[in-house]
């Protein structure tokens, strides 16, 4: 009874809710149904519904793990070339995102001081409009006589991107490499954006002073200076990019083809076009562990850095 | 710490190595950061702009460094303009304020920087590292990261990265400021020595008289953008050119008179308590207004009547400060005014001690005091 009193003292003091609630949550809605999830993937199907693991027949306990749906992603060519493939497109993307987003954040953050919260204000303005609808859009765009498409065509890119193996024929955008990674970089920018400008905004230009008294011309400064101390704003930003784009579902589904495998649209189809619970399951979970790979990496990195600010 | 390549007057006796000829520098809203303003330094000078915050020191400096160009005027390094020279070409390093050291670089490679950008060949970029190193003494910490540094630590490495490239003249920018009181006073001495060691003319910006007064061989005294007055540390001290100087240096007591004998030997002024006899003469006309400035410490302080009709006064013990080896008495005046008196404490028994509300005379010598005119 006093323990139990104490527990609720202890539960109802604000500092516990603050860290607790969350806490709470992500096992309640990620690590519960993560463990769901694990559980199916070493189930066996009994037509439509799924076996239970343990069993309890004429006085034996029996715990059956079927484990031949991992040993099958292994073997079967096609999880292997689809998990390689959306590695490779969040990839590009991810290259992509950082090459366009670098500049963009770093004159954000050497602008005037007054136009910045404006400059910041148009990069999060798409987050206005339904991620869904923006997607959609540039269908539109692309399509053969969308404005984009005829745009590109005028121009003579599509020339180029043919070329690049990008895109299935002149003048035709859509359901290509191309414009999957077109609508990823679209949608993932900002993500890459907010954390190089966090960064870039915080530096000490006086190092920028000292390089250049000390003989580095502006672009010497730039790689030997501003960019190793960007570090952290890179990998974060890369992290927030790739991540998501591994499993995304919706872009490669709406802008992509037939030669466009992803991991996502692998798992819809098992879900829910071939009904195999325990085989997208198992998907999923080696999803997952490709995420976690690169995640713990980052976390790593993180901690190094924080070490070496005390 | 006087520099030999000074003659007595305080003014340069060798050819002006770098010359600041009549510089402005307008940022435009209304204040002017520095206006008109010319100085010599010699080689091998070590040369304080000192002043308080805003008084447009930091911006001179910054125009030698080439990190803004001045309005109008010109800088003179052995001849050259330096106008036009973009800090990463000039012969001049910076030591900034509060280092600016590159916090993902190891002591050894912020060192090297410099050097690297020079293309120099590496067994000569190695061997002058380690001399650098060697110079402040920081062999131990060639690997270590700024910040497992401490302050005095990260101060010579950033004096080491700015020497590293042998400039022909070395800027520093509040060179002890991040450090603590005494921490500061032993650098000074020891930064002082290194310079010399190198051989390399200093130019160093301050708002600490102290650090100017043991460091430089000679120091500008600036305000408002203008310089007020140049000259060696005792110079300044002692000869005041004007009241700001006077009371921005040390502790004075300045007092307001009339100018009522005016000979080339001497002069003296009628003020509100006293009668001053000064053994020097000015340029000015009997009846105008004047300034007394007087040190502390050249004022001494009796029970008994002091002789004669000048430099005495007396008053009453209002304040005293204790400090150790000396101590500061405040005395109040028949107008009202007080007058700082600093007495050596030179005997450990403190019963013959004047203390408050005593009566007492303060008497000074006809050179101890300055006649200011502005």
């Amino acid at each position: 009874m006093k323990k139990l009193r104490a527990l609720l003292a202890w539960l109802s003091r604000g500092r516990t809710a603050v860290i607790g609630l969350p806490y709470l949550w992500l096992l309640a809605f990620f690590l519960f149904p993560f463990l769901i999830v694990l559980k199916i993937s070493v189930s066996e199907m009994e037509a439509v519904t799924i076996k239970d693991m343990l069993a309890f027949k004429d006085g034996v306990l029996a715990l059956s793990l079927k484990l031949s749906n991992y040993v099958f992603i292994t073997q079967d060519d096609l999880y292997f070339k689809t998990y390689l493939s959306s590695i490779k497109y969040a990839a590009v993307t991810t290259v992509l995102c950082l090459a366009i987003g670098y500049p963009f954040a770093y004159f954000m953050a050497r602008a005037r001081a007054t136009l910045q919260p404006a400059l910041l204000m148009l990069v999060m303005l798409p987050f206005w409009t339904s991620f869904l609808l923006r997607v959609y859009a540039w269908k539109g765009l692309l399509t053969e006589n969308g404005w984009i498409a005829n745009l590109l065509s005028s121009i003579g890119v599509d020339h180029l991107l043919l070329a690049a193996g990008v895109i299935p024929a002149l003048g035709k955008y859509m359901n290509s490499p191309f414009s999957l990674v077109l609508g990823m970089v679209y949608t993932y920018l900002p993500f890459m954006i907010l954390p190089l400008y966090g960064n870039l905004a915080k530096m000490d230009l006086r190092l920028l002073e000292a390089a250049s008294d000390l003989g580095a011309t502006p672009w010497v400064a730039f790689w030997k200076v501003t960019v190793p101390l960007s570090k952290a704003g890179i990998i974060a930003g890369s992290m927030l990019v790739f991540i998501p784009c591994i499993g995304e579902f919706v872009i490669p589904e709406l802008l992509g083809g037939p030669q466009t495998l992803m991991i996502g649209r692998v798992l819809w189809d098992e879900f829910f076009g071939n009904n195999d619970w325990p085989m997208a399951s198992t998907v999923a979970v080696v999803m997952i562990l490709l995420i976690i790979v690169p995640l713990a990496i980052f976390n790593r990195y993180q901690a190094q850095a924080q070490e070496a600010r005390r | 710490m006087q520099n030999n390549k000074t003659d007595q007057a305080g003014k340069p006796s060798g050819p002006a190595f770098l010359q600041i000829q009549d510089v402005v520098k307008d940022f435009g809203g209304g204040a002017v950061a520095v206006n008109h303003v010319s100085i010599d330094i010699a080689q091998g000078e070590i040369f304080a702009l000192l002043g308080s915050s805003g008084c447009g020191k930091t911006t001179l400096l910054r125009m030698l460094a080439g990190f803004e160009t001045p309005t109008s005027g010109r800088i003179l390094l052995e001849g050259q303009d330096m106008a036009h020279v973009p800090p990463h070409v000039s012969p001049i390093n910076m030591m900034f304020q509060s280092y600016a050291l590159f916090p993902h670089l190891t002591v050894w490679e912020n060192i090297a920087f410099g050097l690297k950008r020079e293309g120099m060949a590496k067994d000569k970029l190695v061997e002058r590292v380690e001399a650098m190193l060697k110079l402040v003494q920081l062999g131990k910490f060639a690997k270590r990261k700024p910040h497992q540094l401490s302050g005095g630590q990260q101060q010579r490495v950033a004096l080491a990265r700015s020497l590293a490239k042998r400039p022909k003249l070395l800027l520093l920018d509040e060179p002890l400021g991040a450090l603590d009181k005494k921490l500061r006073e032993e650098t000074q001495i020891e930064l002082v020595n290194i310079i010399e060691q190198v051989g390399v003319t200093c130019v160093m910006v301050t708002h600490d008289q102290e650090e100017a007064m043991t460091m430089a061989s000679r120091i500008a005294v600036m305000s408002e953008g203008r310089v007020l007055q140049i000259g060696a540390p005792a110079d300044i001290y002692e000869t005041p050119a004007n009241r700001f100087v006077a009371d921005f240096i040390g502790n004075v007591n300045l007092m307001e008179g009339k100018l009522i004998e005016d000979w080339p030997d001497h002069v003296v002024v009628e003020c509100a308590d006293c009668s001053h006899y000064v053994g020097h003469g000015i340029t000015g006309t009997e009846g105008m207004p004047v300034s007394v400035a007087v040190r502390p410490e050249k004022i001494a302080l009796q029970r008994d009547e002091p002789a004669g009709p000048h430099n005495r006064v007396q008053g009453t013990v209002k304040d005293l400060a204790y400090f150790g080896s000396f101590t500061v008495y405040h005395l109040q005046l028949a107008s009202g005014a007080m007058l700082k008196i600093s007495q050596s404490n030179t005997s450990r028994h403190r019963e013959h001690q004047l203390t408050w509300g005593d009566a007492a005379w303060a008497h000074w010598m006809p050179s101890a005091q300055v006649v200011l005119t502005q």
